[in-house]
C-alpha cells in the first residue's frame, strides 16, 4: 500500500487538477494491475462491501490506543473524519508493512467471515503495521467513501495519460455494473466492445447554472426549453430483454423503482433514454419530499407503490436500436424520442417531457416565473444542435432555476463543521420570531464564505449561552436570510415545516435582530407554495 | 482566599495585588511570553523574563518593563515568585506563586520539546497548575523537530529542483524564527517578511544567534526569488504581496496541519505539523511532574481536556478566559501570534 498512500499524499497535498492527474498518471504506471483495478474500482465509489461496523471499530481503536471511548468521539467531533480519528489516536507502529492495496483489501474483505474476536485481532493486527497514513487509507477502506477530491473525469484523465486510451473511450468502459471480483483490469479497459456488459451506461452530461442573461445566450430558435423537473435524474437501459435504471450517481436502481419492470418488454432492445424519475400522480408531478420516501428503500411496499407512484419524465434518447446516437444534434435526438414513444405505448410510465412554446425570451421569462406553480424547480435549455456530451460542461445545457424563496431569520444554534470544516462553526440552526420568543425551523451548512465562518466562529465562541454536546446555544443577534426551493407540512419538524435546499444567501448585517421574520411569515409561504 | 483567584481581568494574586497575563489594564502585570493574548497593552507595570522583555517592549512600545532573571525570586507582600523556563518561545515561563507553603503555577503556553532556540521547559513541582490545552485531544502528537525539518528541507529541494519559490508561514514571533534555525542553509537563500524580519532584529540585538536572512524588498529583483525560501506570515498568503514570487510552493508549519481538514481549508500546499504547544502526551507529561493535584484548564479544549484529567482522579477545572491559543492560530485572514 506503499505506493497508494505515497499517491494518496500527493493528491491530498494539491488543490491544482494537473498536479493531481500526473501524481495518479505516474501511479497507475508503478503499480500491478490488480492494484490499478482496485484503485480505479474506489475512486468510482465501488468499495468493498462493509464487514465491521463502526461502533466496534471505536471501541477496538479507544482500547489499543488506551484512552476512553467517549474522549475518542469527541476527537472525531472536532476531526469530522473517523478513519482518520483512528489513525491518529493510535500509538506509533511496530514495523512498516509493505504489502500491496490488493493485499489489504483482500484483508479487509476475510473479515466477514470472521467472528467479532477474529476481526478485532486482525483489525488490531493491522494497525500495528500501518504508518499514520496508510491506518488510516486502511480504515477508509473498512468504513467507505473516499473523498480525496479525485472526481472521475480527473481519475479517467489520469489513466487515459497512463494507458495512452481516449479519454471519451475509457470513461464509457468505466461505467456499468463491474468490481473488482467480476472483471480483471484487461478486460475493463482494453476489452474491444465496450457493449459488452448489457447494463453499462453512458456517462450522463450534466448542466450548469445559468450565469449570463438568457438573452445573452443568442437566437431563441437555437435553443429548446422544457421545465426542470425535481426528481432523480435517470437512465433507463432496455437491452436483450433486460431493464437496467441507473441513477446519477452511477448507482443502479432497478430494483427499487418496479413500476420500470414492463418497460423490459414494451420498449425494444438497444434503448436508451435519459430522464428524471418522478414521484407524479393525476397529471402532476409529487414533490420531493414524496421522492424521499422511495430513495432509500429497496423493498418497496404495496402501500408506498400508491403513495408515492413513480414515471419517468423522458427528455433524451441516447440510444436508438443499439446505435449509439450522442453525436448527433438534440433536435434530432429529440424527433427520435417522440417518434419511439409514439410508436411504443408504454402505459404512462414514461411521460415525454414537454418542451416549452416560446418565441422570445421575455416570454421564457414568465414561464420560468410559473415554474412553482407547474411543480418545477424553473427551467432548462439545451442548444438544439448539441451533441450529449460527457460530464459537466458549459455552453449547450443550462440550468435556469426560479429565484429561491426566501426568509429572514435569527441563529440559535451553532455547531461544528466535518471534514474541511472541522473546527470551524458552520452549521446552524435558525428561528423566526413567535412574539417575542424564537421558533427554530430550519437547519443551513452552505453559502458563507470561509471568511465569513471564520467571523461567525470567533463570534460563537464569544456568544455561546449554552453548549449540549457539540451544539453551542448563542445570543439572539445575527440575522441571515435564508434561501430554499420549496416549502412542506412536517410533522417531524418542530415548526411544523420543513425546507428543501435551505442554505445562507446573505448575511445580513444591517438588519436588527427584531426585524427577522416571523412565524406568521413563514405559515404564509407553506400556504401559498406548500401545496 | 486561594492565592490565586480567575477575575474578570485575568489571573489575580490578592494578596500581592499582581495580575498574571491580564487582559484588562491592571497596574501590575507579570507577564509570561510576548505573545499578543498574553502581553496586552495598556498595563502601568510589566515584570518578564530578560530574554522576553526586548520584544515585549519592541512591540508594546513605550511601556514600564522591569526583567528578571530564570529562577530569580521576587517577594512581594510576603507571597514569593519566579519565572521558570516553558520552552514555548524564546524567554517564554511558567510563574511560580509561593506563599505560605502552597505553590501555584502558571505555566502560560508551554512545549516539552528542547527547539534549541527557546530556554527548554522545567517541571515545577506544585499543588495547583494552571495549564493550557490548545491540543489536548489524543489525536495531537509531534513527531521530533528533526524529523520535521528534514521533511520541510527536502521540500524546499523538491521546489527548487521544480524551479518554484518555496513560502514557509509561521507566526512572526516564536514559529518563524524556530524555522529559520531548521532551514539547510546550504540549499538557498532565506528571505523573511518584514514583520518576521522586525522580531529578528530584535532577538539578534538581545544577542540571539539566528541564520542570515534577507528582508523582502522592492529593492530585490524578482528573478532573485525562484529556488529560495521565504519565511512568511499565514497572513501573508492570498494577499497581493505573494504576487511577486511568481511560481511557488506554500507550506504551512502548525499543529493545527496533524488534521487533513485544517491542512486543505488552510489552502496551503504543504501542511508541516510543528507546534511550540504540547501534544496530547506532552500535555499529560508536564500535568504529572508537576505532581499538582488541582489544574485549571485555560485555553484549548478545556471541557474535554479537565473531564479527561478528572477520570484521572486528579481535582480539574475549566476555566473562562481570553487566551485565544486555538481560535487565534485556526484563523487564516487575520495576522495572530499565538502559536
Amino acid at each position: 500500500m506503499r505506493h497508494f498512500a505515497e499517491m494518496f499524499r500527493a493528491l491530498d497535498r494539491t488543490t491544482k487538477t494537473n498536479a493531481k492527474v500526473a501524481a495518479l498518471a505516474e501511479y497507475f504506471q508503478r503499480v500491478e494491475d490488480q492494484d490499478k483495478l482496485w484503485t480505479i474500482a474506489l475512486l468510482s465509489h465501488r468499495r468493498p462491501r462493509r464487514t465491521v461496523n463502526s461502533k466496534l471499530l471505536r471501541a477496538w481503536a479507544a482500547e489499543y490506543a488506551n484512552i476512553e471511548l467517549w474522549i475518542l468521539e469527541e476527537s472525531y467531533h472536532v476531526v469530522g473524519d473517523l478513519a482518520e480519528t483512528i489513525a491518529l489516536v493510535l500509538p506509533p507502529p511496530e514495523s512498516d508493512s509493505d504489502q500491496t492495496l490488493t493485499y489489504w483489501i483482500e484483508q479487509v474483505q476475510r473479515l466477514g467471515k470472521l467472528d467479532e474476536e477474529g476481526k478485532k485481532e486482525a483489525v488490531v493486527a493491522a494497525w500495528r503495521v500501518l504508518d499514520t497514513t496508510k491506518r488510516y487509507l486502511f480504515n477508509k477502506l473498512i468504513t467507505g467513501g473516499f473523498r480525496v477530491g479525485v472526481s472521475q473525469k480527473l481519475m479517467t484523465r489520469a489513466l487515459s495519460k497512463a494507458t495512452g486510451i481516449e479519454e471519451t473511450n475509457l470513461a464509457h468502459r468505466l461505467m456499468g455494473n463491474w468490481t473488482p471480483d467480476t472483471t480483471s483490469f484487461a478486460e475493463l479497459i482494453h476489452s474491444e466492445s465496450a457493449t459488452d456488459d448489457i447494463s453499462r451506461p453512458y456517462p450522463f452530461y450534466l448542466a450548469y447554472q445559468l450565469e449570463v442573461a438568457p438573452q445573452d445566450l443568442g437566437q431563441p430558435e437555437e435553443w429548446q426549453a422544457e421545465h426542470k423537473w425535481d426528481g432523480i435524474r435517470g437512465q433507463l437501459i432496455v437491452r436483450k430483454g433486460e431493464l437496467f435504471v441507473w441513477s446519477r450517481g452511477e448507482e443502479l436502481v432497478t430494483d427499487k423503482y418496479p413500476e420500470y419492470t414492463p418497460l423490459a418488454t414494451l420498449l425494444p432492445g438497444g434503448t436508451v433514454i435519459d430522464g428524471e424519475i418522478l414521484p407524479f400522480t393525476e397529471g402532476r408531478p409529487l414533490g420531493f419530499n414524496v421522492l424521499q420516501t422511495r430513495i432509500g428503500r429497496k423493498k418497496v411496499s404495496k402501500k408506498l407503490l400508491k403513495e408515492a407512484p413513480i414515471v419517468l419524465m423522458a427528455y433524451d434518447l441516447l440510444e436508438v436500436d443499439g446505435e449509439d446516437i450522442r453525436t448527433r444534434p438534440m433536435r434530432e435526438r429529440r424527433q427520435l424520442l417522440e417518434e419511439l414513444l409514439a410508436k411504443h405505448d408504454t402505459g404512462g410510465i414514461i411521460h415525454l417531457s414537454p418542451l416549452v412554446e416560446w418565441a422570445a425570451w421575455e416570454e421564457l421569462a414568465q414561464e420560468r416565473a410559473q415554474a412553482r406553480a407547474k411543480y418545477s424547480e424553473g427551467l432548462m435549455l439545451k442548444r438544439r444542435n448539441s451533441p450529449y456530451r460527457q460530464g459537466r460542461k458549459k455552453g449547450d445545457w443550462w440550468k435556469w432555476k426560479v429565484d429561491p424563496l426566501t426568509i429572514d431569520a435569527v441563529m440559535m444554534y451553532a455547531q461544528r463543521g466535518h471534514g474541511r470544516r472541522a473546527n470551524l462553526y458552520t452549521d446552524f440552526t435558525f428561528g423566526v420570531w413567535d412574539g417575542d420568543q424564537l421558533v427554530p425551523f430550519t437547519k443551513a451548512y452552505s453559502g458563507l464564505t470561509d471568511k465569513e465562518f471564520n467571523r461567525i466562529t470567533s463570534w460563537v465562541r464569544k456568544n455561546t449561552v449554552e453548549r449540549f454536546g457539540p451544539v453551542r446555544s448563542v445570543k439572539p443577534y445575527h440575522v441571515f436570510e435564508i434561501g430554499f426551493e420549496g416549502i412542506r407540512k412536517s410533522s417531524r419538524h418542530k415548526s411544523g415545516v420543513a425546507l428543501r435546499f435551505p442554505r445562507m444567501l446573505r448575511w445580513r448585517k444591517d438588519k436588527p435582530v427584531k426585524e427577522a421574520n416571523t412565524k406568521e411569515d413563514l405559515l404564509a409561504l407553506l400556504a401559498k407554495y406548500g401545496g | 482566599m486561594p492565592l490565586l483567584e480567575f477575575t474578570e481581568r485575568g489571573i489575580y494574586c490578592a494578596r500581592a495585588d499582581v495580575y498574571i497575563d491580564p487582559w484588562k489594564p491592571v497596574d501590575r502585570a507579570l507577564i509570561t511570553h510576548g505573545h499578543a493574548d498574553h502581553s496586552r497593552w495598556g498595563h502601568r507595570h510589566y515584570l518578564t523574563t530578560r530574554t522576553a522583555a526586548p520584544v515585549i517592549q519592541y512591540r508594546r512600545g513605550d511601556i514600564n518593563i522591569s526583567t528578571v532573571e530564570f529562577g530569580e525570586m521576587t517577594t512581594i507582600n510576603g507571597v514569593k515568585f519566579s519565572f521558570h523556563p516553558a520552552g514555548h518561545i524564546i524567554g517564554s515561563a511558567q510563574i511560580r506563586v509561593e506563599y505560605g507553603g502552597e505553590i501555584w503555577v502558571a505555566s502560560g503556553d508551554y512545549k516539552l520539546e528542547d527547539d534549541g532556540l527557546s530556554e527548554a521547559y522545567e517541571p515545577v513541582k506544585c499543588h495547583h497548575f494552571i495549564t493550557e490545552s490548545t491540543f489536548g485531544l489524543p489525536v495531537y502528537r509531534w513527531q521530533p523537530q528533526e524529523v520535521v525539518f528534514a521533511d520541510i528541507n527536502a521540500w524546499w529541494r523538491a521546489n527548487q529542483a521544480a524551479g518554484k519559490v518555496s513560502l514557509l508561514t509561521g507566526y512572526a514571533l516564536g514559529k518563524a524564527q524556530r524555522l529559520l534555525c531548521g532551514l539547510d542553509t546550504s540549499i538557498g537563500t532565506i528571505y523573511t517578511h518584514g514583520a518576521i524580519e522586525n522580531t529578528n532584529e530584535v532577538v539578534r540585538r538581545q544577542g540571539i544567534d539566528l541564520p542570515p536572512t534577507t528582508r523582502v524588498s522592492p529593492a530585490i529583483d524578482k528573478k532573485e526569488y525562484p529556488g529560495n525560501i521565504v519565511v512568511t506570515t499565514p497572513g501573508s498568503i492570498g494577499q497581493p504581496w505573494v504576487k511577486k514570487f511568481g511560481q511557488a510552493s506554500v507550506g504551512a508549519a502548525s499543529g493545527w496541519m496533524s488534521l487533513r481538514g485544517a491542512r486543505r481549508r488552510r489552502g496551503a500546499d504543504r501542511g508541516f505539523v510543528l507546534s511550540d504547544h504540547c501534544d496530547w502526551p506532552g500535555l499529560l507529561t508536564a500535568i504529572k511532574l508537576t505532581e499538582a493535584e488541582n489544574i485549571y484548564v485555560t485555553h484549548g479544549y478545556t471541557a474535554i481536556f479537565s473531564r479527561h484529567l478528572r477520570g484521572l482522579g486528579l481535582n480539574a477545572v475549566e476555566l473562562e478566559t481570553e487566551f485565544e491559543g486555538e481560535l487565534a492560530e485556526m484563523s487564516t485572514t487575520n495576522e495572530t501570534e499565538s502559536e
